[in-house]
């Protein structure tokens, strides 16, 4: 739709109209169905820090080169800032704040157990990252733990405790 | 038990006074609180018993932790120190971050892995101070002495007749009693907490995704604000059209900002001090329209390049004449009469720091205070700045330290937070300031790139009589005056070179040490090579020399401490063990009052190497928190593995050749290998552990390189440099 945009600092009478293309999204998001009237080709990382308060998803790139921005949709493990919201229709978004109730999911146990976290920012893209590749490939092996995990950066160089951590959750999942 | 003055008083001990009243009624605990046992009733009251400490009715505690938090897990270790001496059961204490205070608090910084060092004994003295006045409350109220009452993890008890009260009992009592001007501090080896495994306090909201970090904080009605800086460096602002950008949906304002400062500090490097702001609504719309902006830069200084960088450094370690460092003897003399010369020359190049989390910071400026919140390092070097640009107060600036998405060294320099500080003044509203990654990393405080030659002469028994290091970099050279090798050879000659540059550079994870480790630990080995010996035990050579003869009498190091963890890395890693397929590389390293050796595993996986294992061995005193010791350690490893192998920053034209991460190679968990990490353990005051582990595996890499494919590194990044291996001279 295009609508005009009211511009505060010139005034009423001489708001300007600003050619846009807003539209209204009814997404799926960690189980409840949110509307948000965003342009299409906003990425869904930004839909969800700025307009639906879900600040867990990071922003490390822009480019899907770092994962920082990891969520799941239906399931799949997709890089939220290079997914236009346009693209979403019906799947089912889970971001990390929606992906167990109390913080227990396996891997986030998992994750406490073995302290990973240093600066914690990429963590939330890794969990996302290693739990959607559990969901397929329950029983991995440390060097598959290793591929699957090779997309996410983590600048602080937790690699082995993440990969320690993935093995305690595939035991307990 | 030791008696102790309490020092720096005027800083922690006397909060009550400072704040006015003790009693802190109606804190919202729970919005702050780390994880407590779940049976723990909500406190009524707090009572402020010093300024790392409050107590509450409940007996639950609030340690706050002072210095900022990069990861470096100092949020976890700093309270822990206070609550073994306030001898306090951890599970019932809550941590929270201070703000920027310096009148309660000494040094809030996350640099130089200081805060443990720095710390240690103000922490401890906080939590002896407070059980102290915590007794004597008790001993008021039971009409004992003092001596009569002793602690039990948040319990006190009264000797005489075995009565207990909770700390929170006597909280109000205790904060209006005089502050002891002697506390006892514990026995080291009456310690409960220090040298036990505490998980990081934030850990469960960092896997829950709670907003932790500076560019997860929200105002209700802030703006985001994006800059556009110069594509090069050298270059400054023409001329700039933001019609289109202006027009577009949620955009407030495109202005010009100038940053420039007449006196800057330390802290205030920046080399783009002419900026385009965007501000608007939404990050994304923001974004957007900052491409929508056509901007025109001209050069107004050289715009260099990489290949004019190498040829400065070679120019210099070669051709000019340096500052000369230390001076043993005479090197020239005793490389002419030398059976064996070795010269050898290393290279690295910039590096950005690369924090996952891009620069960022909040800001709400009005005439009457400056209210900044974000990840900054440094946040009093930040406040003494935004000071003097808005003419305000230090009571006018507050400064709120949120969790830091990596720091490295970026966040020692506080431009962002300048830069949001005075886009909020220009738009009257509060507003976050967000870098894009291209912002972040080709706006950076870059590690220097750096050079350096060294030659070494044996005599014909293979004894290192002779050792010369020439070093540049761009800029400041990377040589300490009194560090390793010099101390063990009586003939050294250490000269470091600067060449200049418009490019902005700083501290980078263990400056300096981050290159010339690697570089030194790479050489012994090819000097050892020479002498036809082991290159662990010609290290433990040297080391022996130093012990019971060193030469010169200011070296920085403790050669028997450097020896013991050379030592100690050789019998966890079964050294002398012929290990099939597996190449071994050694090196050790000193800085940051820590020492650290390493041995690297590299083994070949369809032709190409693979680093299997790292040992380590680290000396760095009294480990505090041993999980979280443990994993700075590798992390440290890590990072020295992925930037001596993957990462550069090259330049064309004085523009940084990488933007984002499909051009700037960071190390992946592909390529990370196995770490086992082992601490000396002895009675010493905690020193450094956030850098020393990063330098020497550079080198102790690059020594398991050659074992492995028969080529020396030289040059990193060793997967795209040339290496281009040098003669043995003589």
């Amino acid at each position: 739709m295009i609508q005009g945009h009211f511009d505060e600092k010139k005034g009423l009478n001489s708001t300007r109209l600003k050619l846009t293309t807003m539209a209204i999204f009814n997404i799926k998001v960690n189980g409840k169905t949110r509307e948000v009237d965003v342009e299409p080709d906003t990425p869904v990382l930004w839909v969800l820090r700025d307009h639906l308060d879900l600040p867990g998803t990071k922003f490390g790139c822009g480019i899907a080169q770092c994962g920082a921005c990891t969520v799941h949709a239906d399931g799949n493990a997709i890089r939220s800032c290079s997914t236009p919201i346009s693209a979403v229709g019906d799947m089912e978004i889970t971001s990390i704040e929606g992906l167990s109730e109390n913080g227990d999911h396996p891997v986030q146990q998992a994750w406490i157990e073995h302290d990973v976290p240093q600066c914690g920012y990429c963590q939330a893209g890794q969990i996302m990252n290693a739990a959607a590749f559990l969901d397929k490939n329950p029983n991995p092996s440390k060097e598959e733990i290793a591929s699957a995990m090779s997309g996410n950066i983590c600048r602080c160089g937790t690699y082995t405790r993440i990969n320690a951590a993935i093995q305690t959750a595939a035991k307990k999942s | 038990m030791k008696l102790n003055k309490a020092m720096n008083r005027r800083n922690f001990l006397k909060v009550s006074a400072a704040s006015g009243t003790g009693l802190v009624i109606g804190f919202n605990w729970l919005a702050g609180c780390t994880p407590t046992s779940p049976e723990m009733s909500i406190p009524k009251s707090w009572t402020d018993i010093n300024a790392f400490i409050k107590v509450a009715d409940n007996g639950l505690v609030t340690i706050f932790s002072p210095n900022p938090e990069i990861g470096q897990n100092v949020k976890t270790s700093m309270p822990m120190i206070v609550a073994e001496e306030l001898d306090v059961d951890w599970k019932k204490v809550i941590v929270e971050q201070a703000d920027l205070n310096t009148v309660k608090y000494n040094r809030q910084v996350a640099g130089g892995s200081q805060s443990i060092r720095a710390g240690w004994e103000g922490l401890r003295q906080a939590g002896a101070t407070a059980k102290q006045m915590l007794r004597q409350a008790a001993a008021n109220q039971w009409q004992v002495d003092v001596s009569d009452v002793s602690t039990e993890m948040g319990q006190l008890v009264n000797s005489k007749s075995g009565d207990k009260l909770g700390y929170g009992d006597v909280a109000v009592a205790a904060a209006s009693l005089p502050i002891p001007d002697e506390v006892e501090l514990k026995d080291l080896k009456d310690f409960k907490l220090i040298g036990t495994s505490v998980k990081n306090v934030d850990g469960e909201k960092i896997v829950t995704g709670k907003p932790l970090f500076g560019i997860d904080y929200k105002r209700e009605g802030q703006l985001i604000a994006m800059l556009i800086h110069a594509p090069a460096f050298g270059m400054k602002l023409k001329s700039y059209d933001a019609e289109a950008a202006k027009a577009m949906p949620g955009i407030q304002d495109v202005f010009k900002l100038d940053t420039s400062l007449e006196e800057p500090q330390w802290s205030d490097v920046n080399a783009f001090n002419d900026l385009i702001v965007i501000v608007g609504e939404t990050t994304w719309q923001v974004m957007k329209a900052k491409k929508a902006v056509n901007a025109e830069w001209v050069a107004d200084t050289p715009l260099e390049n990489s290949e004019d960088h190498f040829a400065k450094l070679v120019d210099g370690v070669e051709r000019q004449k340096g500052r000369v460092l230390r001076e043993d003897g005479n090197a020239d003399a005793a490389l002419r009469s030398a059976s064996k010369v070795i010269e050898k020359t290393y290279t690295a190049p910039f590096l950005a720091h690369n924090t996952m989390e891009p620069m960022n910071f909040f800001a709400h400026v009005t005439p009457e205070k400056a209210e900044l919140v974000g990840p900054i390092q440094t946040p009093e070097s930040l406040r003494g700045t935004v000071m003097k640009v808005l003419g305000m107060t230090e009571d006018q600036v507050t400064i709120e330290m949120t969790r830091m998405g990596g720091g490295f060294g970026r966040r020692l320099y506080g431009n962002f937070g300048l830069e949001a500080a005075l886009i909020s003044k220009a738009v009257g509203k509060p507003v976050k300031l967000v870098y894009t990654r291209e912002d972040d990393m080709t706006q950076g405080t870059y590690r220097p790139a750096y050079r350096v030659k060294y030659t070494a002469g044996l005599d014909e028994n293979n004894n290192l009589i002779a050792f010369k290091a020439k070093a540049a970099g761009i800029p400041g050279s990377p040589l300490f005056a009194n560090r390793f090798p010099a101390g063990t050879v009586d003939n050294y000659h250490g000269e470091g070179v600067n060449v200049a540059t418009n490019i902005s550079t700083g501290a980078w994870r263990a400056p300096r040490s981050n290159f010339i480790a690697g570089a030194e630990q790479a050489f012994i080995d090819e000097v050892a090579e020479a002498a036809g010996k082991d290159p662990l035990d010609f290290r433990l050579e040297l080391f022996d020399r130093a012990i019971n003869n060193p030469v010169g009498d200011n070296n920085d190091y403790d050669a028997a401490r450097y020896a013991g963890v050379l030592k100690l890395v050789k019998e966890k890693a079964n050294w002398t063990q012929d290990m099939s397929g597996v190449s071994r590389g050694v090196a050790a390293y000193y800085c940051h009052n820590s020492y650290v050796a390493q041995v690297v595993d590299v083994v070949m996986k369809n032709n190409e190497p693979v680093v299997q294992k790292v040992w380590c061995a680290v000396d760095c005193g009294i480990v505090v928190n041993k999980e979280g010791a443990i994993n700075q350690v590798e992390g440290g490893i890590v990072d020295g593995i992925g930037h001596a192998m993957y990462s550069q920053l090259t330049f064309k034209d004085g523009k940084p050749e990488q933007e984002n991460f499909h051009q700037y190679d960071l190390i992946r968990h592909m390529q990370a290998p196995e770490i086992e990490v082992f601490f000396v353990e002895n009675d010493i005051h905690p020193t450094g552990l956030g850098e020393p582990s990063l330098p020497p595996v550079m080198g102790a890499l690059a020594n398991a390189l050659y074992k492995a494919t028969g080529t020396r590194y030289y040059n990193q990044p060793f997967t795209k440099a040339k290496q281009a291996d040098e003669i043995l001279v003589g």
